[in-house]
């Protein structure tokens, strides 16, 4: 049995705002840093997140982050609204992206979020519903495998 | 590893954030437009080079604790860019050179102090 919680916080993320981008995740990051977490514990949720954050203001209408601590493990699940994925398979191959240009500008959309994610998770699941919305859930556990 | 003001004066850069420490050294330096890149493959303390002058190089670089950014061609951010890095401490230049020769002159440097040369 997984431990319960003893931090959560929900944090919303707006699709299309770009200029907020990264918000989500920062503030994750400062959270487990004043709970004293390690560096790269720290480091590894807060790349998984604003991947996760990126993905919901460049593709859905509305999501949401939700962080969930324990002492040995951070969760994070990323719930959005919005148009899901069709192909999961396909859009965790590294480098395959439905970003547009405008997304590209800003220096994101190559396809490298979803296998980024994984690769910081020490569990990662997606389910995502076409038309509806896609859900994100990522645990990483304090000395977790990571780099 | 390479300091601060080592890259200042390799790259005739201009310094864009007030107070930055000139001794830091970075023991690794990366190069990239992509922010995904960035997040991906950068390690914890690089130097960041990057063409791109806005934003998310800040919050990519809070999130994946890069130490400091060159941007290359000359670029800057704009105003609120440049108070949020240094809110946030983190060091930015600005250099006149393009990123080839950037990075080139930087690999020479750290060639050069392995005695590779």
């Amino acid at each position: 049995m997984a431990a319960e919680p003893v931090f959560e916080q929900e944090l919303p993320v707006k699709g299309g705002d770009f200029r907020r981008a990264g918000a989500a995740a920062c503030k994750i990051k400062a959270l487990l840093k004043d709970m004293g977490f390690d560096q790269k514990t720290m480091r590894r949720a807060a790349i998984a997140s604003y991947e996760a954050e990126m993905n919901i203001i460049m593709f859905a209408e509305e999501g949401c982050l939700s962080l969930a601590v324990t002492p040995r493990e951070v969760r994070i699940t990323a719930d959005d609204r919005g148009p899901g994925i069709q192909d999961i398979e396909l859009a965790m191959t590294e480098g395959y992206s439905t970003a547009t240009r405008e997304m590209r500008e800003l220096g994101f959309g190559a396809g490298m979020g979803l296998p980024n994610i994984k690769k910081n998770s020490d569990v990662f699941r997606i389910d995502s519903k076409p038309g509806r919305g896609t859900r994100l859930e990522i645990i990483i556990r304090v000395n977790g495998r990571g780099e | 590893m390479i300091r601060l003001k080592d890259v200042v004066a390799l790259l005739n850069a201009e310094i864009l954030t007030k107070d930055a420490p000139l001794d830091i050294e970075f023991p690794k330096v990366f190069a990239s437009d992509l922010m995904s890149d960035v997040l991906a493959s950068a390690e914890p303390g690089s130097l960041l080079l990057t063409g791109l002058a806005n934003a998310h190089v800040i919050s990519t670089c809070s999130v994946a604790d890069l130490a400091a950014v060159v941007f290359v061609l000359g670029k800057r951010p704009g105003p609120d860019v440049v108070a949020e890095a240094c809110a946030q401490r983190l060091p930015l230049i600005s250099t006149p050179l393009t990123m080839f020769e950037a990075c080139s002159r930087i690999a020479a440097f750290r060639e050069g102090k392995r005695g590779g040369r």
